[in-house]
């Protein structure tokens, strides 16, 4: 018997086999292959690559724009989705049609949105810049952000409605002390799901700004492309990866917080 | 009058055109302890929640202290209300949970007096911090959680968060407390407490409770009045004795504690007949050999010798079971022309098989009217031969001409239950069903809402789906007088 239940359990492990292949083929080995590449110039181990990054004034001036759109873009995008997940969890709670109105942009190709989106632009004669990659930085990433807040406002039980009504609440106070607090698991998850792909994107930027306006992703995007400068190119890779894991580690600590905040 | 704190005068409400509450009409008084009651779909909790202002009535006027507060919003009234799932907030400790309703409530500040105009002006301020804390931390210890305020909601056990749920809605100082089943996800135990806490708490502040259960005992157990209700419409109003001992007609009976129901004549004043046999009884006033409920309460039934003078009727034993601190015994009694199941509740033990002899006292038979005598629906003559009624066509043995206005007459026992909805001529559901001592009598409702009486020996389940069919004989069928047909 016991035989058999290791060979169970053994042949149960056979199944994630394939996927850890190709986490080590596709994911693990880019890492090692950026991390070794920062790490060697001229085929040398040195630090110049990171000298090279941190010393040219142009990179670090990407890196703060993409960092600034970044944060408008999902300001604004909780501006707009905020409101819209509410009306759309409160009035249309079983229409599905309404929900879908605002994900379907989710099912084109971005690229062929943003051609679109430049496309008009043009047409309209807006003069291609700042104002047009914050707009379709927004236009992509909305859905991103009302999808979640959405899914929480739904969740939230009625009865907690009906008992602050019950305590005195008018509607707005409704909205501000119970609404809003129970629905923010859902605006951190907003917020990731925005923040994390709009300052690491390219090609939007590129694309609606007719290359005037550089975001990191734009760079490193170059560097391996057109400078072929491999190294510098994966320090920047680090410094994304390194930005990625902070924003993480600083929604989490938010999330902690507030169910600490509830316990005490 | 004016000890009327609320009044709820001919409240109707319905949910897409189907009627919940139907033409309600209820005064409570200050300081009262009232409890609605009722199966569940009954409109107990729709008719609290159209006081606590959650609902609007479809008709009708709700007042408070003699105001009209139909159209008030919830959060303008001075009620608050214990939820059935407590509600309480996750976001919030259980301090802030409690001081929820404080913080929003703004207090007369200083003494009105007159600004240059002439028009009197009074002050408003908010609560300041000491005070909410003083009045929570009352109210904690009000309900014994005193050292619990930092706590998390989620952290307490379900009997902790029904006492905040309560602290939560008290500490406003409400007129009214609202408990829409408060006690429902509790355990037996936990639930026994709870009630005899809060009576006490009912009798310490002096506040008007409106309280929502199913649970009959709970009812009973704590309630100065009880309000009975069924299918959106009140069957009586009382104290818990009136409606134990008095029940104002079967369904009331069946529900409120556990009875023995039969069908009767009332042959002459204080004189009734239950299938061949007569009883003294104490009630008088009823027509002339009017067919009538009985009920007797099983623990109002003695056993006594056979021999004994004091026998009123003999039974045979069907089954003696021991619950704790009585005997349950089930008998058939002995009769000229039917037998009925009769449950009596008693200390002495008998053995299957015995004849027994019992006894009740003349005080002790409640004589009911019937709420109906016969099923009566109008209808019309779809051709010579065919009545059509609740959406069906009977056939018939009238000779009315086609397309005349009739009224339809069945006796209960003439309705034909089928087991297949598709056997009977139109479809309907069991909606109650209460046991006279031999036969079953239904109420079932047809598609169209109306309710037929049923008598029958056979069994089905309450929401069950049963065909309905008449023979053409027992079909009474009578044209319509012209003044009804409008």
């Amino acid at each position: 018997m016991k035989s058999k239940t290791i060979k169970m359990h053994f042949s149960r492990k056979v199944f994630a086999y394939p996927y850890m292949a190709f986490l080590l083929v596709f994911v693990v080995t880019p890492l090692v292959l950026i991390l070794i590449n920062a790490f060697v110039a001229d085929g040398k181990l040195t630090f110049q690559n990171f000298v090279d990054f941190f010393a040219d004034s142009g990179s670090l001036t990407v890196l703060g724009n993409s960092l600034i759109i970044g944060l408008v873009t999902t300001v604004i995008c909780l501006a707009i989705g905020y409101p819209v997940a509410y009306i759309l969890a409160k009035y249309h709670a079983g229409n599905k049609v309404f929900v879908l109105l605002f994900i379907l942009p989710m099912w084109v190709n971005f690229l062929i949105r943003t051609l679109s989106l430049k496309s008009i632009f043009l047409s309209l004669d807006v003069p291609l810049g700042m104002g047009t990659v914050v707009f379709g930085m927004v236009y992509n990433y909305l859905p991103y952000m009302i999808l979640p807040l959405h899914t929480t406002l739904l969740s939230i039980d009625h009865g907690y409605v009906e008992a602050a009504e019950d305590l005195g609440a008018d509607k707005l106070t409704v909205l501000l002390k119970t609404v809003l607090p129970l629905s923010v698991p859902g605006i951190i998850s907003g917020v990731t799901m925005t923040f994390i792909p709009a300052i690491s994107t390219f090609a939007i930027s590129e694309l609606l700004s007719n290359r005037q306006i550089y975001l990191f992703g734009d760079s490193i995007n170059t560097k391996f492309t057109v400078a072929q400068n491999f190294g510098v190119g994966s320090v920047m890779s680090l410094v994304m990866l390194v930005l990625v894991i902070v924003a993480n580690v600083l929604v989490n600590v938010v999330n902690k917080e507030d169910s600490v905040r509830s316990t005490l | 009058m004016d000890d009327k704190i609320i009044e709820i005068k001919n409240v109707y409400k319905s949910y897409d055109d189907k009627p919940v509450v139907k033409n309600v009409s209820l005064s409570i008084r200050r300081g009262e302890f009232v409890t609605l009651l009722g199966p569940s779909g009954c409109g107990k909790t729709t008719t609290l929640r159209m006081i606590a202002g959650f609902e609007q009535p479809t008709e009708g006027r709700i007042f408070f202290n003699g105001q009209d507060i139909t159209d008030l919003p919830p959060h303008k009234r001075n009620i608050n209300t214990v939820f059935q799932k407590y509600a309480l907030f996750p976001h919030l400790s259980v301090f802030g949970n409690i001081a929820f309703g404080l913080k929003l409530k703004v207090v007369p500040d200083g003494a009105p007096y007159v600004d240059k105009k002439g028009n009197e002006v009074q002050k408003m301020r908010r609560l300041t911090k000491k005070e909410i804390a003083d009045k929570v931390n009352s109210a904690l210890k009000m309900v014994d959680l005193e050292d619990y305020g930092h706590r998390s909601v989620n952290s307490l056990s379900g009997g902790q968060q029904q006492r905040v749920a309560i602290a939560r809605a008290l500490v406003n100082e409400p007129q009214v407390l609202l408990l829409d089943e408060p006690l429902g996800a509790l355990d037996l135990k936990m639930r026994k407490d709870m009630q005899l806490e809060l009576m006490s708490m009912h009798k310490k502040l002096g506040i008007t409770f409106v309280y929502v259960t199913h649970d009959q005992e709970e009812a009973l157990t704590m309630s100065d009045t009880i309000v009975v209700m069924k299918d959106g419409v009140i069957q009586q109003i009382g104290t818990p004795s009136k409606v134990y001992d008095e029940p104002a007609n079967a369904f009331v009976a069946d529900f409120i504690g556990e009875s023995n129901i039969f069908s009767g004549t009332m042959v002459k004043d204080c004189c009734v007949e239950i299938s061949g046999n007569t009883f003294q009884c104490v009630d008088k006033g009823f027509k002339r050999n009017e067919p009538i409920d009985v009920i007797i309460r099983p623990e109002d039934i003695k056993i006594v010798d056979v021999e004994d003078k004091k026998c009123l009727l003999k039974a045979e034993v069907l089954s003696c079971v021991f619950k704790g601190d009585h005997y349950q015994v089930t008998a058939l009694t002995y009769g000229e022309e039917e037998r009925n199941e009769i449950i009596i509740h008693d200390n002495v033990k008998v053995e299957t098989g015995d004849t027994i002899g019992l006894y009740v006292k003349p005080f002790d038979f409640h004589i009911m009217h019937k709420s109906r005598l016969i099923n009566t629906v109008e209808g019309v003559i779809y051709e010579q031969g065919v009545v059509e009624f609740c959406e069906g066509r009977f056939p018939c043995n009238s000779t009315l001409p086609e397309g005349t206005n009739v009224k339809v007459s069945i006796d209960f026992d003439d309705v034909e239950l089928t087991d297949d909805e598709e056997d009977g001529v139109i479809g309907a559901t069991v909606i109650s069903s209460i046991y006279k001592g031999s036969y079953w009598q239904y109420i079932v409702r047809t598609d169209d809402y109306y309710d037929f009486f049923v008598d029958t020996e056979y069994e089905w389940l309450t929401n069950d789906r049963v065909g309905i069919k008449v023979a053409p004989d027992k079909l009474i069928v009578e044209a319509a007088d012209e003044k009804q047909d409008n």
